[in-house]
Formats: structure tokens, C-alpha cells, sequence
């Protein structure tokens, strides 16, 4: 193989790679997951230092 | 700004010490950085300045001693010492205090390895005070935004290496399942600029204060600008992208818009930034593709940066009105308007056809100082003032009023230089291409500079309003600190 072939590889792998991380990111399964990560900056404080109302968002 | 009550202070989980001597050094190295800023703009403004500080110190010692004091205190030794300044010691500070408050916090653990620990407060300190008296002594490696010399990069990389480690070290005994969003971009921060500044500073030593570039012209200049590039990149951007997924989010008391589309954000910016290094030598000798590749890599980095910027201002959603009432938080989402700015100026002045006209001009030097003073300069102050009271146990800082006084004076500041930079760059750059009917140039450069003057002393008096607010920064700073502690007020240190 040239050099030119192994340019559309690279093209073709970067595109494959992106194209997983959104799919893994914005899959079903992962959903609370990552919902839950979002909050671990508010689990570092005192029950009744945490702000009352704060509503859970859910990424959707 | 020593507390004698430092027990009161220590937290029975954190190591707040450091994260404390971090911000006492951000705000110092800040105020020194920028100050040394406005005397170089008042350089440019007024070049007989040039002479005032040499001279009077040569009638004070320098003559009797046979030293020229002048070359010190010369543009071409304090530019350099600027940069350093408010790049390393001020954005290095402020990102080793946030990095080591927020994954000590969202890791729910102390700090790793006590002992390295001092260690890169210190040794940090001592690389800063190493370029504050090599760089006004004329040591230079040449290399923009790299000048320290071969000794201090040792010394740099020593601490690097300690501070990665440390960091590593917290994030692998956490007690929480995740590794917060915010922490895989400072690590992402941390690795590269480890990279970055090992390959770029491959140097030949001649004497303790004098080296050579391993590489030569056009590679060099190459080497440079990936490294020059990605020092934006990776210290100015990704590490702040770091405080701001967890300062926004934690001062709007909302977790962050969408988790998810920061996974993609982070992916997607470190794998793109690499790459766009190439359109800081638009036509010079560097092979056109190289050329071209820099360019269409900066155009797609537009996706990920407003991708990130949106993330941040809508976990304001629904909250908006909290900017009326808090300028702490209209710092941070501030910033993210002035990231969001520089994000899409920087792609378009990387097309080589903009570029044709802002290249070399001040321009660039807008550019650079909207994201410098509008994105790292406001979320690191945002964030700082979210961390004060904490660090040392208080309700809130000393004055909000004082605040939000800070804050105009950050966004007129900033919009002054902004503007003035803007205009002088596009009126440069029109200048210097303008022909007359014969072919001849029509301006001879002097002309431009001349022209120049009332947008330098316009730059001189923005950046010197935003050294008024990093005064007034450092006054409620100290005041807060001051204030006694009630019994209550040290019980919820401990929260």
C-alpha cells in the first residue's frame, strides 16, 4: 500500500472513533450512569448544606 | 496573609493547605504578571519609557557598581518575563490550586504522596523566581513561550512529573465510582504539556545559561508552534475547561447541561487541537499541505470549543436570574462569552486569506488577550472566589460589592484592549498591503506605527483598569482572611 492508502485509513479510523465515543456517550445503557457522575460534585457536601431545591437533571 | 489559626483551618479529609499556598501565589503572580504587562504596553505607547527604570537605577547603584541597568528593564528582556508571568506562574498557579481543590473534592480522598506535594508548591515557585532573574538577565532559549534556559526545564520537569503523580495518585484511591468530567481534562492538561515541553525543549547545552534547539529552520519553527499551539491548547484551554466543569456547575448549584456532550467535548477538542499548530506559519517555509492541514484542523477545532462553551452557559438554564444577584458566576459564564469569542476569531484568522491581513499585526495580540484576560483571567477569578471562603472557612468573601466592582473593571478592561487591539491590527494590516498606482508600497511601515498611538495608549489603559480590579481582588482577598472566625464559621470550614 502507498502512503495515500494509508491516509484514507487514518480518515476512515478517526471517523470510526468518533463515531463510537458519540454512540457509547448518548447510548441508553449508559444514561445513569452519567447522570450520577454529573452529580459527584455535589455528594462532597453536608446534608444540610446542600442546596434544598436543587433539581436532578437528566441528560437528555 | 498567614493564619495563626491554622488548625481552625485544617479540614479532616482535604489537604487544603496547598490548594491555599496555590491561591495566596495566583492572585501575587497575577497582580506581578499583569503589572509588568501594562509597564511594556506603556513601552509601546511612549518608547522613552524604555529608559526611565534603567536610568534611575543606575543613578541609584548601577554607576557606581559599572553595571548598565537599562538592559533590564528593556521590552525586549520584561516581554518575555510578562508572558512567563501570567502564563506559568499565574494560569500554572491557578490551575495546580484548582486541580488539586477539585479532585481532592470529587475523588472524596486527600491528596496522594504527602511529601511530593510541598514539593511542587515549592519547586513551582522556585522555576518562577528562576525566570523572574534569568529572563530580565538576557537567558533565553529563543523559544516564545519557552524561553527558560536548560537548567530551569530540568527543574520544570522534575516538578511536572511530581505534580502529575500526585494528581494520578488522588484520582486511583478515590472513593467515588466516577472520575469527574473535570479531572479527565486536567489530566489531559497535565500529560501533554509534559510532552510538549520535553520534545520542544530538546536542546544542546553550551554554558549553564546557554543552549541550542536540537532542531533547525523549518522543523524548529514547526516544533515551536505545535508546542506554542497546544500551550493554548492544552495550559490555557483544557486545564480550564477543567475548572470550568466544576466551578460553573457548582457556583450555579445545577449539575452541568449535559454530561454526555462533555464526554464527546473532551474527546473531541484533545484529539483536534494537536494538529493546528501549522497556521501559526501561514506562508512562510513550511510546505504548503502543512500549511493547509493547520488550517482545516482549526476550522473543525469551531465543533468542539462552542460545543464546550454551550455546555457550561446552559447548566444556566432555568437559573439565569442568579446572574442578577451573583457576580461570582457572572465571572465564569463571562469568561465562557469571551471563550466562546476567541473560539470562533482564532479559526477564522487561521484561514490563510484572513491571515494574509492579520498576520504580524496586533491583531493577533487581541486575539490572544481576549482569551488570555476574558477566558482564563475571568474563570480563574470566578473560581477563586468561589474557593476563598472554603479554603479558609468564612460564609462568603469579605465584600460582594467589591465583587462585582471587579468585575466591570475585568469586562471594560478587557473590551478597551480587545477593541483597541482589533482596530490598530485590521488598520496595520491594510496599511502594509496598500500599493500605490506605480506598484510601490504606499505606507512606509514607520507610518503605521505611527498611526498606532492612540490604540496603544488605549491597550495601556484597559489592561491597566483590569490590574485595578486584581487590586481590589487582593484587598477583599486579605480582608476575608483577616476576619475573625466564629466557632460556627469553623465548623463549616470542616464541610
Amino acid at each position: 500500500m502507498d502512503i495515500n492508502d494509508w491516509r484514507g485509513v487514518a480518515v476512515i479510523t478517526c471517523l470510526i472513533a468518533f463515531l463510537t465515543i458519540v454512540f457509547w456517550a448518548y447510548s441508553k445503557k449508559n444514561k445513569a450512569r452519567f447522570d450520577e457522575a454529573a452529580n459527584v460534585i455535589f455528594e462532597d457536601e453536608d446534608e444540610d448544606k446542600k442546596p434544598a431545591n436543587r433539581e436532578k437533571r437528566s441528560n437528555d | 496573609m498567614s493564619h495563626s489559626n491554622a488548625s481552625a483551618l485544617e479540614h479532616p479529609t482535604y489537604d487544603y493547605d496547598v490548594v491555599r499556598k496555590f491561591t495566596i501565589a495566583t492572585v501575587i503572580w497575577g497582580i506581578v504578571g499583569m503589572a509588568v504587562g501594562v509597564l511594556i504596553a506603556a513601552y509601546l505607547t511612549w518608547p522613552e519609557l524604555n529608559m526611565v527604570l534603567g536610568n534611575a537605577m543606575n543613578a541609584f547603584i548601577g554607576d557606581s557598581i559599572g553595571v548598565d541597568f537599562r538592559q533590564f528593564f528593556h521590552f525586549g528582556r520584561l516581554r518575555p518575563l510578562h508572558t512567563n508571568a501570567v502564563i506559568f506562574a499565574f494560569g500554572g498557579s491557578a490551575l495546580m490550586a484548582t486541580s488539586f481543590y477539585v479532585v481532592q473534592r470529587t475523588s472524596q480522598v486527600r491528596l496522594a504522596f504527602a511529601p511530593l506535594v510541598p514539593f511542587v508548591f515549592w519547586g513551582w515557585q522556585l522555576v518562577i523566581l528562576s525566570a523572574v532573574i534569568t529572563l530580565p538577565m538576557g537567558w533565553t532559549s529563543s523559544k516564545e513561550y519557552a524561553e527558560l534556559e536548560w537548567p530551569i526545564d530540568i527543574l520544570i520537569t522534575f516538578v511536572w512529573v511530581a505534580y502529575i503523580a500526585v494528581f494520578v495518585g488522588t484520582i486511583r484511591r478515590r472513593k467515588t465510582k466516577h472520575i469527574y468530567v473535570g479531572n479527565w481534562f486536567y489530566l489531559a492538561f497535565m500529560i501533554v504539556i509534559a510532552i510538549l515541553h520535553l520534545v520542544n525543549n530538546a536542546e544542546i547545552p553550551v554554558t549553564i545559561g546557554k543552549s541550542y534547539s536540537a532542531y533547525a529552520g523549518t522543523v524548529d519553527a514547526m516544533v515551536q508552534w505545535w508546542y506554542g499551539h497546544n500551550a493554548v491548547g492544552f495550559l490555557l484551554t483544557a486545564g480550564f475547561l477543567g475548572m470550568m466543569y466544576y466551578f460553573v456547575p457548582k457556583q450555579a448549584e445545577r449539575p452541568i447541561y449535559s454530561y454526555r456532550l462533555s464526554i464527546v467535548h473532551f474527546w473531541a477538542l484533545i484529539s483536534v487541537y494537536m494538529w493546528a499548530g501549522g497556521h501559526h506559519l501561514h506562508y512562510s517555509t513550511l510546505p504548503d499541505w502543512a500549511q493547509n492541514a493547520g488550517m482545516v484542523m482549526s476550522l473543525i477545532l469551531l465543533a468542539p470549543s462552542w460545543g464546550g462553551m454551550i455546555n457550561g452557559m446552559m447548566t444556566l438554564s432555568g437559573a439565569w436570574h442568579k446572574l442578577r444577584t451573583d457576580p461570582i458566576l457572572r465571572f465564569l459564564v463571562v469568561s465562557l462569552s469571551f471563550y466562546g469569542m476567541s473560539t470562533f476569531e482564532g479559526p477564522m484568522m487561521s484561514i490563510k486569506t484572513v491571515n494574509a491581513l492579520s498576520h504580524n499585526t496586533d491583531w493577533t495580540i487581541g486575539h490572544v488577550h481576549s482569551g488570555a484576560l476574558g477566558w482564563v483571567a475571568m474563570i480563574t477569578i470566578g473560581s477563586l472566589y468561589h474557593m476563598i471562603p472554603r479554603l479558609w472557612g468564612r460564609e462568603a468573601m469579605w465584600s460582594t460589592k467589591l465583587i462585582n466592582v471587579h468585575f466591570w473593571l475585568a469586562t471594560v478592561g478587557t473590551v478597551f484592549y480587545i477593541v483597541a487591539m482589533w482596530v490598530n491590527g485590521i488598520m496595520q494590516g491594510l496599511m502594509w498591503r496598500a500599493v500605490s498606482a506605480d506598484g510601490t508600497l504606499a505606507y512606509s511601515f514607520v507610518q503605521a506605527v505611527d498611526r498606532s498611538f492612540f490604540g496603544y495608549a488605549l491597550r495601556t489603559l484597559g489592561g491597566a483598569i483590569f490590574l485595578v480590579g486584581m487590586g481590589l481582588m487582593a484587598y477583599n482577598f486579605w480582608r476575608t482572611v483577616k476576619e475573625p472566625v466564629t466557632s460556627e464559621a469553623s465548623a463549616n470550614a470542616a464541610a
